[in-house]
């Protein structure tokens, strides 16, 4: 069996959904945190897998923006996180719902 | 030093000045800010002098001078005219000006804001200057203008009195609705020639225009006159102008500003000389507000606005000139006005000065003896407006009413008004004489009249000799102005006073109808209780003019206002401004519901957001 660019596609398209879901329906920060990592690579997948397709370096280098963004996002979130649990003892976003109008 | 640095100083001087007094007046304090201000003005006066030397000879030229570019757009430079009429201007504005800085030295003498008024005063000096210094009708109206501003300023010096407050505010209202003649002139001249410099618009003037649009302009400039020189309608801002302190009324109506009406006509000459109906109105307008304001004058108590009256009155034989296109006796009676109402006027304040601020002339009387100068040099004030010869009022007043005389027709009517206001002029000049320095003290109890200090009669004996010699500089026998200006209005018909042995008569009858008017007054007040009722009181109200304009024009104007104010403002614009504020609160309770705080359905809006924009651009694509 080769492997075609569509499965790549195809492969994409599920790690982002499962992120999606965990967006939606976890309550841990923290989960939903790794979620949107799954998502973020879920879409880098996706460029790596056109861009070569495509011949064109394009798709590696935006995965490289993304991957960098990524990492200082982390590097905040997860600060975030920390500051939020140890004030609250909790990483339940439903928790943190001040801002309710 | 190079001509044009020197033409530069006339202005630069009094500039300098009003920056200095406005940054450091306080510290400067009394009398320092007094003598810096009086100095830059006599600065800019010896620069004036030095600089017009070649025209007393006769061999000057025109000259302008360029400061910078202010409009390229419009081609409008900041630049200084130099020529016999502008020099002439700015050697009254800074001489007169000067010695009145140097009087205000000691009037103002112990007042809190004493360098406040100096700097206003140099302000002053120095926006008359712009004004007649200008190339240009541009810069021309920034003199314009900041005249008007500085005559605000010093008018309601006083201005925790709310009747200075409300007469400088008069001031400034009334005169706007002469500027904007003045503005609508600038534009039509401005769309006729393309450029709004004296240059251009003087030489081509009579090729340019057609005679509807020079009628047009010249009619509109004599609004803008009309404002600023205080002439009917437009005059009663004037008087009410008294309520500042005397020296600044002598500024206003010697030196300055009022002036400024005359010497814009005598500048245009040639536009009025192409449009005899506008010439014709400024002098049905001068000789109707010179008997006009005379007799008003003739039933004043104050003893400033009888002068006050009579320099409206005087402005009016001015206009008469000018309207004749008789602008070498305007330009003349100009300057000796200037000289002897400068006098008058600060001979005025000398009285008020030793009387500790009374200024009505029933509680004066007897002041000869108290005040022995004082009554000297009003003495010679007095008869040099009422036309004694050989006092300056005399030359420059009969030059213009035979000049008017000569042209016949219409104008024998305005000659006519004119002498019956030079008979007015007279009379109540002989009465404020005799209310306030003959007859029986009536002064009030603690008074003790007494001659002014030495600042303030320097610059009095200064303006009394220039009051008796100046008339000699025009005189028929040597026509010494009429040469010094000649090349300014070269391209000018002038209208000369007739020749020979009508001249003679002529003068004769003004003479005889100037020591009948004395005389009148003198029989008249001689007496102590000279009945003053009936007319008296039309006349001493200005004929209810005021009352008048305060009904039609400031009471519609309040109601206006309060319309504005309480109706449009407070139940349209407010009701509008409250409306966004309500319809934003509203949308926000009805939105409010959607903020739940859970991240969650923050993502699914995101989501859904994102898959309906996927869909979007399927069908667009034609996928779906």
């Amino acid at each position: 069996m080769i492997v075609t660019p569509g499965w790549y596609m195809a492969l994409g398209a599920v790690l982002f959904v499962i992120g999606m879901a965990g967006i939606l329906l976890r309550r841990n920060a923290l989960v939903m945190f790794m979620s949107v990592e799954l998502m973020l690579n879920a879409v880098n997948l996706t460029f790596v897998a056109a861009g070569r397709e495509l011949r064109i370096i394009e798709g590696q280098i935006s995965v490289l923006f993304v991957m960098v963004v990524a990492a200082a996002e982390v590097v905040v979130g997860l600060a975030i996180i920390v500051a939020v649990f140890r004030r609250r003892g909790t990483a339940s976003v439903d928790a943190l719902a001040e801002l309710r109008g | 030093m190079s001509a044009d640095f020197l033409i530069s100083l006339v202005l630069l001087f009094p500039l300098v000045g009003t920056v200095l007094l406005f940054a450091f007046g306080r510290r400067l304090g009394e009398p320092l800010a007094g003598v810096v201000g009086t100095l830059s003005v006599a600065g800019a006066f010896v620069a004036a002098l030095i600089g017009s030397a070649d025209f007393f000879t006769g061999t000057g030229t025109a000259e302008t001078v360029r400061w910078f570019s202010w409009l390229p757009a419009l081609g409008v430079d900041f630049e200084l005219r130099w020529d016999a009429l502008s020099s002439l201007m700015a050697l009254v504005v800074t001489g007169v000006g000067g010695l009145i800085h140097l009087y205000s030295i000691g009037y103002m003498h112990g007042d809190a804001r004493f360098p406040r008024f100096f700097a206003y005063l140099n302000l002053f000096v120095t926006s008359m200057l712009v004004l007649v210094l200008a190339n240009g009708f541009a810069v021309m109206f920034i003199g314009w203008e900041l005249v008007g501003l500085s005559s605000y300023l010093l008018i309601s010096f006083w201005f925790e009195r709310d009747s200075a407050a409300a007469a400088g505010k008069k001031a400034f209202v009334v005169n706007r609705v002469g500027d904007v003649g003045f503005i609508v002139a600038l534009m039509l001249v401005f769309s006729s020639f393309g450029t709004l410099s004296f240059d251009g618009v003087l030489d081509t003037a009579p090729s340019v225009l057609s005679p509807g649009m020079a009628t047009a302009i010249a009619l509109l400039l004599l609004v803008g006159a009309v404002g600023k020189s205080a002439q009917l309608p437009l005059f009663v801002w004037l008087p009410d102008a008294m309520e500042g302190p005397t020296p600044v009324s002598a500024l206003i109506h010697a030196a300055t500003m009022v002036t400024a009406g005359v010497y814009l006509v005598a500048r245009t000459a040639v536009i009025f000389e192409m449009a005899p109906a506008a010439a014709a109105t400024v002098g049905i307008v001068g000789a109707a507000t010179a008997l006009f304001a005379a007799t008003i004058a003739l039933a004043q108590s104050d003893i400033k606005r009888v002068l006050a009256y009579s320099t409206i009155s005087q402005l009016g034989f001015m206009f008469l000139a000018v309207g004749a296109a008789a602008h070498v006796a305007g330009m003349f009676h100009l300057m000796t006005h200037a000289f002897f109402k400068a006098l008058l006027f600060l001979g005025a304040g000398a009285v008020i000065h030793g009387m500790s601020g009374e200024q009505d002339m029933a509680r004066m009387g007897g002041l000869r003896k108290a005040m022995p100068v004082t009554f000297a040099v009003m003495a010679v004030g007095w008869l040099a407006i009422a036309g004694i010869p050989p006092l300056s009022g005399f030359w420059s007043k009969d030059e213009i009413l035979a000049s008017v005389f000569g042209l016949g027709g219409l104008w024998t009517v305005l000659w006519a008004m004119g002498m019956l206001a030079a008979l007015l002029t007279a009379l109540y000049m002989t009465r404020m004489m005799w209310r306030t320095f003959f007859g029986a003290p009536r002064w009030a109890e603690g008074v003790h009249p007494h001659d002014p200090p030495m600042s303030m009669r320097i610059p009095l004996i200064v303006l009394t000799v220039l009051s008796v010699v100046g008339g000699l500089i025009n005189t028929p026998w040597r026509l010494g102005l009429e040469h010094f200006l000649a090349p300014v209005f070269a391209a000018v018909r002038l209208t000369h006073p007739p020749e020979g042995s009508t001249l003679l008569v002529l003068a004769a009858v003004a003479v005889g109808v100037a020591v009948a008017g004395i005389a009148a007054g003198i029989a008249r007040y001689r007496t102590e209780h000279a009945e003053e009722t009936g007319v008296w009181h039309t006349l001493g109200r200005g004929y209810f003019v005021d009352d008048v304009y305060g009904q039609v024009f400031a009471r519609t104007g309040k109601l206006g206002a309060a319309w504005l104010a309480f109706r449009f403002d407070a139940r349209g614009i407010d009701r509008l401004v409250e409306g966004t504020g309500s319809l934003t609160r509203r949308a926000g309770l009805l939105l409010r519901p959607l903020q739940t705080g859970f991240v969650r359905s923050y993502s699914a809006g995101i989501v859904l957001g994102a898959v309906a924009l996927l869909a979007w651009f399927l069908v667009r694509g034609g996928v779906l």
